[in-house]
């Protein structure tokens, strides 16, 4: 291995590790917030990847459907939680949000697909579209767990992670797709070429893990998720809705899997399924992280980008084997160095 | 309530008439229709709407179940198949493991089953079990020597192998060992990788540091494109060959411009426009591919679509001497039929001509292959 090849490798592992260190990042937060392990993380991202794919083809977001889809039985639920209690101004806002809504962005992505706005619109687009289906997935699959055990919202993850996965084959088809770079351009340094993609994952990478940084701890909801994360009794007891809480990790968790999709979509084929492995690399890196720390699942998802990267190129036949061996080591670690506690408080 | 139990009834009596009716030819199909290996397993079902319905004066009847592409699942659809619905042959399923793993049920029940999996393993060596088993893609074999022929014409001497780290790469990778040591081809360097991999800069690298004259990629429908463009970024100058696995329209829309010039072989339904007059498959192939694409859209046939229509072709074939000895739904009829389908000579099919013999369940020769290459984003013949 020569020089030139250790700095393609490296450039390729880091540019993976970025996507997966956002995707490690919403885990964490998910599980802080929720105790929630959110399996279906992956399919955001290639709901993500493919509906900007679609996009690009001019073709109207089936995602939006979806979005009807949920938003009617997340209305149902509320109406019938409200009960008796139902104002004619909570009716509103349950319609508005749950009826309306979706329908208006469904009417929108029909509206605006065929025009072909170009790449940044695109992006917003397939943004708008894909973000809602986080909190309308917590809504109607987790809040009603709300205090479960972790095992069942762990069930209820895989179930999620199915299905989606299984709509996710209907939407888009059994092929992948590929969108173009948002940038074309190239730069010779010495021996190494870094394309300009491999640098806009990098810098929104970077860029929205400070904006996330300045989210928990200069805004009132940011902090308001922190303090739900650190004790959800207490939280309570000072006023903060924890379902509030909830929605808000997860509408966070399904912006960062759709950025993710997009970010990683010119660099390769995305399929219906692709989402899965690549959210499982950023769980991965969540693990050896501890499920707690987002400056160590960041570390921790640079570490399995390089792995995977330098086993690609080692023993290509076992790379997956070589990522997610990874994970035993660190878990033993971590078994003996805790302290042994009920983990179901 | 009283109007319900009448409505029962006359529905159980309307069950009854309808009975007869059940002795009917019936085939079951077990697809790869999701999973992994949905972009095999959805054209080969929506194939299924194009087969004929009615052969000899027996109506026939097709019942589609979806396996995913798991071994478990298909076992237990083909047992369902063969007890519930009292199949007469069994088409499936989509993928080498799924097809594999009901060769023991076909062979316990006597049902005779057309594999629409590539493995030669599937029907050697032949022995009692495999007896049952008809397979209708070419031989990986057949296609490596149709490969190393063409490279060795064109003076290649070292291949780099980029393949899928299952079945399918490995298979092939064995295949091409062989048929490329015969030619005097060297395989340099043997790299995998998984169909939803982001990236696979480490494998091309490593195959580029043995500089080899040409590139072989080992991968079925988009995911074979990955290596294809991630060589191109790096620069490689050499040839590119894929194998018959990447025979699809999506893979021309996603490699776009970097898989121009791509060679592979293929088989010849995917080219059945180009093919000359005299070829008794064109007429076949191109009846397909003009059915398909009215019903799915232009552009959208792929030749794994194809496979369920010949293996349906060689069944339907050996239907009217297995009918001179017994009847649909029997026993004896499922045995005359698979008999029958051991003796087909020189049947077309949209992938080549066909002629079994008790060793040779797959029954094709140098006619179910030829070269193409992308030219313009589209599928041109080269031979």
């Amino acid at each position: 291995m020569d020089q030139s090849i250790l700095l393609i490798l490296t450039q390729d592992g880091v540019t993976n590790g970025a996507v997966y260190a956002l995707l490690a990042l919403a885990l964490v937060l998910v599980f802080a917030v929720t105790r929630v392990i959110l399996i279906p993380q992956g399919e955001f991202v290639s709901y993500g990847a493919l509906t900007l794919a679609g996009l690009e083809l001019g073709q109207p977001p089936v995602v939006a459907w979806l979005l009807v889809g949920l938003g009617v039985i997340a209305a149902v639920l509320d109406l019938a939680q409200a009960g008796r209690s139902l104002t004619a101004r909570a009716m509103l806002r349950i319609l508005g949000l749950y009826i309306v809504g979706p329908l208006v962005l469904l009417a929108l992505g029909r509206w605006l697909a065929p025009m072909k706005l170009g790449l940044a619109a695109e992006v917003l687009i397939t943004l708008v579209l894909v973000t809602p289906l986080g909190p309308l997935i917590y809504r109607i699959a987790y809040q009603p767990l709300a205090e479960a055990a972790v095992l069942v919202l762990l069930i209820a993850s895989v179930g999620i992670h199915f299905a989606l996965m299984g709509l996710g084959l209907i939407f888009f088809g059994a092929e992948g797709s590929r969108t173009t770079a948002f940038s074309d351009a190239r730069m010779d340094m010495g021996i190494l070429t870094i394309t300009g993609q491999s640098l806009w994952v990098l810098a929104t990478s970077l860029g929205f893990m400070v904006a996330l940084y300045l989210f928990f701890e200069h805004t009132l909801w940011g902090k308001a998720l922190r303090a739900t994360a650190v004790n959800r009794l207490g939280a309570r007891l000072v006023g903060i809705s924890t379902a509030l809480s909830g929605r808000m990790a997860f509408t966070v968790a399904a912006f960062i899997g759709a950025l993710s999709g997009i970010l990683i979509a010119p660099l390769t084929t995305i399929y219906y399924d692709s989402g899965f492995l690549i959210g499982l690399k950023g769980f991965v890196a969540a693990i050896i992280g501890g499920l707690g720390s987002y400056p160590a699942a960041v570390l921790a998802a640079l570490l399995v980008g390089l792995i995977e990267a330098f086993s690609s190129f080692w023993a290509s036949a076992y790379k997956e084997v070589i990522v997610f061996t990874v994970i035993i080591p660190v878990l033993l670690w971590r078994s003996l160095a805790a302290v042994a506690v009920d983990d179901e408080e | 309530m009283q109007t319900l139990k009448i409505l029962g009834l006359s529905l159980a009596i309307a069950g009854l008439a309808a009975g007869p009716a059940l002795a009917d030819i019936k085939i079951g199909l077990t697809l790869s229709t999701t999973g992994p290996a949905a972009s095999l397993g959805i054209p080969q079902k929506n194939t299924v709407a194009l087969l004929p319905t009615e052969i000899a004066g027996q109506k026939i009847q097709y019942i589609v179940l979806d396996d995913g592409g798991d071994p478990t699942k298909s076992v237990t659809n083909v047992r369902k198949l063969i007890t519930e619905d009292n199949v007469d042959a069994v088409i499936g399923s989509s993928t080498t493991p799924a097809s594999i793993s009901i060769i023991d049920v076909v062979a316990e029940n006597k049902v005779p089953m057309v594999a629409l999996a590539a493995t030669a393993s599937l029907i050697l060596p032949m022995d009692e079990k495999k007896a049952w088993v008809f397979k209708a893609p070419q031989n990986d074999i057949l296609m490596a020597t149709a490969l190393a022929d063409f490279m060795a014409a064109k003076g290649l001497k070292t291949i780099g192998f980029i393949g899928f780290s299952d079945a399918y790469g490995d298979g092939w990778y064995t295949e091409a060992q062989k048929a490329f040591t015969a030619k005097g081809l060297k395989i340099v360097a043997n790299e995998r990788y998984n169909r939803p991999d982001t990236s696979v800069t480490g494998q091309v690298l490593k195959v580029m540091q043995a500089n080899p004259d040409a590139v072989l990629i080992a991968g079925a429908g988009t995911p074979a494109a990955l290596p294809a463009k991630t060589l191109k970024e790096r620069g490689y100058k050499g040839p590119i060959y894929q194998t018959h696995g990447a025979a699809n329209s999506d893979f021309l829309r996603v490699g776009g411009k970097d898989v121009e010039g791509t060679i592979m072989p293929a088989g010849p339904v995917l080219v059945a426009a180009e093919l000359p007059d005299g070829n008794p498959i064109k007429k076949i192939a191109l009846d397909y591919v003009t059915r398909y694409e009215a019903m799915y859209g232009v552009g959208s046939v792929a030749t794994f679509g194809a496979h369920a229509l010949d293996a349906d072709r060689l069944i339907l074939a050996a239907v009217p001497a297995a009918l001179e000895t017994a009847k649909p739904g029997t026993a004896e009829f499922r045995k005359a039929l698979r008999d029958a389908m051991e003796k087909t000579t020189n049947l077309i099919v949209s992938h080549g001509i066909m002629n079994m013999t008790p060793t040779d369940h797959n029954g094709f020769d140098d006619r179910a292959r030829v070269m193409v290459t992308v030219e313009n984003n589209h599928w041109k013949l080269l031979q």
